[in-house]
C-alpha cells in the first residue's frame, strides 16, 4: 500500500484537532485528521461546556482571551450553531476559605484585563433570588460563556472539511516516527501516512503519541461526575460555580440544569469510559441543593462523565516537541480544554505556518517534564482515589 | 455475610425468592413496584373486586399459586417493595425508598427487572389517548378502568389478543385488534412454536374466544396514522388487500412485543450480544442465567421468554447461585429447570417470527413524526443528523447530536426506533449501529434524596 502524503497530520479528532485543522485548511494548507473513534466523542463532547474566563491559571490568560474571541465569532464563521451563549459566569463563596479564593481569583482575572464585578450577599440576593442566602459573596464576569460540547467539535470539523481538510474516523494510529525526511504514521485500518508536520492532539491518549518520540509525560485520565436534571422553567441565566469547584452548574434554555463538580474519578481508559461513583452523584445533588434550594424538588435524569487527560501541574502541554522538529503537542488539557481549544488550534497553526506565535505558551512546553514538575495545589483537592 | 439480593418482584424475582427461602436462605428482594407480580402476573387491586379468572383465564391458577407461595415466604425474606435500584456500582446497589437514599451490599445478585413494551412509532402516536399495551393492562388491573370507550389494540404481539380479551370480558364492547404481522408469517413461524405447544394452544384459544365474542381481529395490516384533534379519534391502516381503512376510536393501545430492561445488567458490567431473532441487544448469560461472578439474570430482563420461563428461570438462577456459593442442591432439578427455560426461549424466538417487530416501518416514518417523546425529536431530525457531513452512524452519537433518548425515559421507549432509523439512514446493519449505553439513574432521582443519606 502506498503512503498517503499530507502537509500536516493531526492525531486526534477532538476539539483541538478540529480547530487546528480548521485554521490550517482555511490558510490553504493540506491537513489530515486521524481519529481513532468518532469525531468529538471523548472529552471534547462529554465536558460541561463552560467557556469560563474567570479564575484561570494566570499564565493562560493570553491564550484564553484569544480563544474567547474565536468562540465569539465561530458560529458566524462556520454558519452552524453550537448553542454558544454569552451567559456570564458567577463564582460563589460559601465559607471564609472560598472568600479568600474568590478575591485572589478576581485579582488575577482583573490583572489580565477581565471585567469582574463584585457582589456581596444582599446584591446577590437581589439579582439571583433563587440562590441560598448562606452564600457570602460572588464575582460575576459577563464575557464568560457556554456552548454545547456535543455539537461544537462536529461543527468545527465540518468547517475544516469544507476548507479541504481530510478527516478520517475509525482510524487508529499504531505507530508514529520520523524517517529523517518526513513523519511516518502507521494506522490500524488506513495504512501509512507521511507528512511534514505532526500534531499530537490525542487528548487522554496524547501521552502515547509523545512517548513515540521519547517524550515521557505523567499523563493520566480521569473525569468529573456530571449529571443533568429534567427540564425546568428557565430562570438560571449565568453559569455558576462554587469557587472550590465542588459544584458547577448551568441551565440551558431548554430548561435542564447541568451539573458537574470535583473530585474527579480515575478513568477506565481501556474501555473508553469513566464510571461515576453513585455517591459522587449524591454529593453533587446535595451540593446543588445547598446553593439553589429551589432545585431540591428537581429530578436527576442522567449521569455521565468523560475521559480527560490530566497532568500533575494542572496545565496542558502546548507547543513544539522537545525532541523532534515538526512535531507539535496540544493535549493534556486537565479538564479546562473546551474554552482554550480555539486558542490552542490557532497557536499550533501559527507555529506550523510561521514557526512562531504571538501568544505566549512557553509555560506549557513539554520540556518542563525533563526538569520534574511540582504538583499543583489543586491536585489533591480535585481528585480522589475513589 | 452480605445477603443475596434479588432485584425485581415479577415472576422471576418471586420464584428466585421462593427457591432461596425453601433452601433456608433469606434474600433481600427489592422492587420499584409497590406489589409483587410484575406485569404479566400483576397483582389485581383488591379494592376493585376484580376476578382473577376473568383477567388471567387459564393462567389464573398459576397466578394465584405464585402469589400464594410468595406470601407464604414473606416472613423468611427481607422484602422491600416500592424501592428503586437506581445504580449498581462496585458490588453495591444504590436504592431509593420513600425518598430516602441507601445502599445494599450483596454476596450474590439476581437481576429480574422484566421488560417493557417495544413501540414502533406511527404518525400521531404521541396524541393523548394512545397508551402502551402494558399501560392499557395496568389500567384494568390496578384501577379497574379502561383506557377509553372504544379501544383499538394495535401493533404486533400476542399480548394484543390477551389485552383485548381482558377488556372484552370486562365489558368493553367497542374494541378491535390490528395486528401488523400477516397470517402467512404466523404460519411460517408455526414450526418454531412446537417448543411450547401449550402456549401456542393458549394463543389459538385467545383467537377463538375473540372471534366468538365478535371482536374484529385484522392481521397483516400496516398502521398509517392515529388521528385526532385534541385526542385520538380514529386509527387509519392499510388492509392486506391494499384497501385504506379507518376505525373510529378514543384510545389506542400500542405494542410491538417486548424490550428487555437491561440497564441494571449493564451497570453490573454484563457483556451484551445482539439477538437477531428478537432484534435487540441482550446481556450475555449462560444456561443458568449466570452473567458474572455471583451475578445472575432471570426472566424477560435476561431474554424475552414469558412468565413460565421467568418462573423457571428465577428458580434456576437461585439454585445456580447457591451452587456457586458452595451449597449445591439436587442437580436433576437444575437440569430440569434449565431445559424448561431453554425450551420456552426457543418458543419465544419462534413467536418473534409470528409477531414480527415491523422494523422496516422506521424507514417509512414521515420526517415529522416524533420519535423521542421526552425530548421531542422527530424522525427527520435523526435522519438529518445521520446524513450530515461527519454524521454518526452510532446511536449514542446520534443521541448526543439530536437529544433523542436523552430525556426522562433514557431511551427506553424511543431506543428501538432510534436504532432502526439510524440503521436505515446510514445504510448500516442494525447490529452495527450499537445500543444506547445505560447510565444511572435507571429512573429519575429526586435531588432531595441526597439530603436523606444515613
Amino acid at each position: 500500500m502506498t503512503a498517503r502524503t499530507t502537509g500536516t497530520l493531526i492525531v486526534g479528532g477532538g476539539l483541538i484537532g478540529a480547530f487546528t485543522a480548521w485554521f490550517l485548511a482555511r490558510a490553504g494548507r493540506s491537513v489530515t485528521v486521524l481519529e481513532k473513534g468518532l469525531v468529538g466523542a471523548q472529552s471534547s463532547g462529554a465536558n460541561f461546556g463552560n467557556l469560563r474566563l474567570q479564575g484561570r491559571d494566570p499564565r493562560q490568560y493570553p491564550l484564553s482571551l484569544r480563544a474567547q474571541a474565536i468562540w465569539e465569532e465561530i458560529e458566524a464563521l462556520t454558519g452552524e450553531s453550537c448553542e454558544y451563549d454569552r451567559t456570564g459566569h458567577l463564582y460563589l463563596a460559601r465559607d471564609e476559605e472560598e472568600l479568600a479564593s474568590l478575591h485572589r481569583y478576581a485579582e488575577i482575572s482583573r490583572s489580565a484585563g477581565l471585567v469582574v464585578e463584585d457582589l456581596d450577599g444582599p446584591a446577590l440576593a437581589a439579582r439571583f433570588p433563587y440562590l441560598d442566602r448562606g452564600i457570602l459573596a460572588a464575582t460575576f464576569s459577563k464575557r464568560d460563556a457556554t456552548a454545547n460540547p456535543r455539537l461544537a467539535t462536529l461543527m468545527v470539523m465540518r468547517a475544516a472539511r469544507a476548507h479541504g481538510a481530510g478527516v478520517l474516523e475509525h482510524c487508529e494510529v499504531v505507530a508514529a516516527g520520523h524517517s529523517g525526511a518526513a513523519f511516518e504514521v502507521e494506522t490500524r485500518s488506513h495504512g501509512l501516512f507521511r507528512s511534514e508536520h505532526l500534531v499530537n492532539a490525542a487528548g487522554a491518549w496524547g501521552g502515547e503519541i509523545a512517548a513515540q518520540f521519547a517524550e515521557e509525560v505523567p499523563l493520566f485520565s480521569a473525569g468529573p461526575p456530571q449529571f443533568v436534571t429534567e427540564p425546568l422553567p428557565h430562570v438560571i441565566a449565568p453559569s455558576m460555580q462554587r469557587v472550590s469547584g465542588t459544584v458547577i452548574f448551568r441551565q440551558i434554555p431548554r430548561g435542564n440544569v447541568i451539573v458537574a463538580g470535583y473530585p474527579r474519578t480515575a478513568s477506565d481508559a481501556q474501555n473508553l469510559r469513566t464510571r461515576v461513583p453513585p455517591h459522587k452523584t449524591l454529593d453533587g445533588m446535595a451540593g446543588l441543593g445547598l446553593l439553589a434550594p429551589m432545585l431540591r424538588t428537581a429530578h436527576v435524569i442522567r449521569v455521565w462523565s468523560g475521559v480527560e487527560g490530566y497532568l500533575p501541574d494542572m496545565i496542558p502541554i502546548i507547543g513544539p516537541s522537545g525532541t523532534q522538529d515538526g512535531l507539535f503537542h496540544g493535549f493534556g488539557c486537565c479538564g479546562h480544554g473546551f474554552q482554550i481549544a480555539p486558542g490552542v488550534g490557532a497557536v499550533l497553526a501559527d507555529l506550523i505556518a510561521t514557526g512562531r506565535t504571538d501568544t505566549p505558551v512557553e509555560a506549557f512546553h513539554i520540556a518542563r517534564y525533563r526538569e520534574g514538575v511540582q504538583a499543583n495545589e489543586k491536585f489533591a483537592r480535585e481528585f480522589d482515589s475513589r | 455475610m452480605a445477603p443475596i439480593l434479588i432485584v425485581g418482584s415479577g415472576p422471576a424475582g418471586m420464584s428466585a425468592a421462593i427457591a432461596l427461602a425453601r433452601r433456608g436462605v433469606r434474600p433481600v428482594v427489592v422492587s420499584d413496584a409497590p406489589h409483587a407480580g410484575g406485569q404479566g402476573f400483576r397483582r389485581l387491586n383488591p379494592q376493585m373486586a376484580l376476578d382473577a379468572r376473568r383477567i388471567y383465564g387459564a393462567e389464573a391458577r398459576k397466578y394465584e399459586a405464585l402469589h400464594r407461595d410468595f406470601e407464604a415466604i414473606l416472613p423468611q425474606i427481607d422484602y422491600r417493595p416500592a424501592t428503586l435500584v437506581w445504580a449498581i456500582y462496585e458490588g453495591k446497589a444504590f436504592i431509593l425508598r420513600d425518598g430516602q437514599a441507601g445502599e445494599i451490599a450483596w454476596s450474590g445478585l439476581i437481576l429480574a427487572p422484566g421488560a417493557t413494551d417495544r413501540i414502533m412509532p406511527v404518525a400521531g402516536w404521541t396524541r393523548p389517548g394512545v397508551f402502551s399495551l402494558g399501560a392499557a393492562q395496568i389500567a384494568l388491573k390496578d384501577q379497574g378502568a379502561f383506557i377509553g370507550r372504544k379501544v383499538v389494540f394495535a401493533g404486533s404481539s400476542p399480548l394484543l389478543l390477551l389485552a383485548a380479551l381482558q377488556y372484552r370480558t370486562h365489558g368493553a364492547r367497542d374494541i378491535a385488534v390490528l395486528d401488523t404481522t400477516p397470517l402467512g408469517a404466523k404460519l411460517r413461524a408455526a414450526p418454531g412454536l412446537r417448543h411450547s405447544p401449550g402456549t401456542a394452544l393458549r394463543g389459538l384459544r385467545l383467537m377463538r374466544a375473540l372471534k366468538r365474542l365478535g371482536v374484529p381481529v385484522h392481521q397483516g395490516v400496516r398502521l398509517e396514522a392515529i388521528e385526532g384533534a385534541d385526542r385520538v379519534s380514529a386509527i387509519r391502516f392499510t388492509a392486506p388487500s391494499g384497501q385504506e381503512c379507518r376505525i373510529a376510536c378514543d384510545a389506542v393501545a400500542l405494542g410491538h412485543g417486548l424490550r428487555a430492561e437491561t440497564q441494571l445488567a449493564e451497570l453490573a458490567d454484563c457483556d451484551f450480544a445482539f439477538d437477531a431473532a428478537l432484534r435487540q441487544w441482550l446481556p450475555v448469560a449462560d444456561a443458568d442465567g449466570r452473567a458474572g461472578e455471583r451475578l445472575y439474570l432471570a426472566g424477560d430482563g435476561a431474554c424475552i421468554g414469558g412468565a413460565d420461563a421467568a418462573i423457571a428461570g428465577g428458580a434456576l438462577s437461585a439454585e445456580a447461585l447457591l451452587a456457586e456459593l458452595g451449597e449445591p442442591g439436587p442437580s436433576a432439578r437444575r437440569r430440569r429447570l434449565r431445559g424448561t427455560v431453554a425450551r420456552l426461549r426457543r418458543f419465544q424466538r419462534g413467536l418473534a417470527g409470528a409477531f414480527r417487530w415491523p422494523h422496516e416501518e422506521a424507514g417509512r416514518l414521515a420526517d415529522t413524526v416524533t420519535v423521542c417523546r421526552c425530548e421531542m425529536v422527530t424522525a427527520g431530525e435523526i435522519r438529518t443528523a445521520v446524513r450530515a457531513d461527519l454524521g454518526p452512524a452510532e446511536v449514542n452519537r446520534v443521541k448526543a447530536v439530536t437529544r433523542c433518548g436523552m430525556g426522562r425515559c433514557q431511551g427506553r421507549f424511543c431506543g428501538p426506533a432510534l436504532a432502526e432509523i439510524t440503521a436505515e439512514a446510514s445504510q448500516s446493519p442494525i447490529d452495527a449501529v450499537g445500543r444506547l449505553r445505560a447510565q444511572a439513574p435507571v429512573k429519575p432521582l429526586p435531588l432531595s434524596a441526597a439530603d436523606t443519606r444515613s
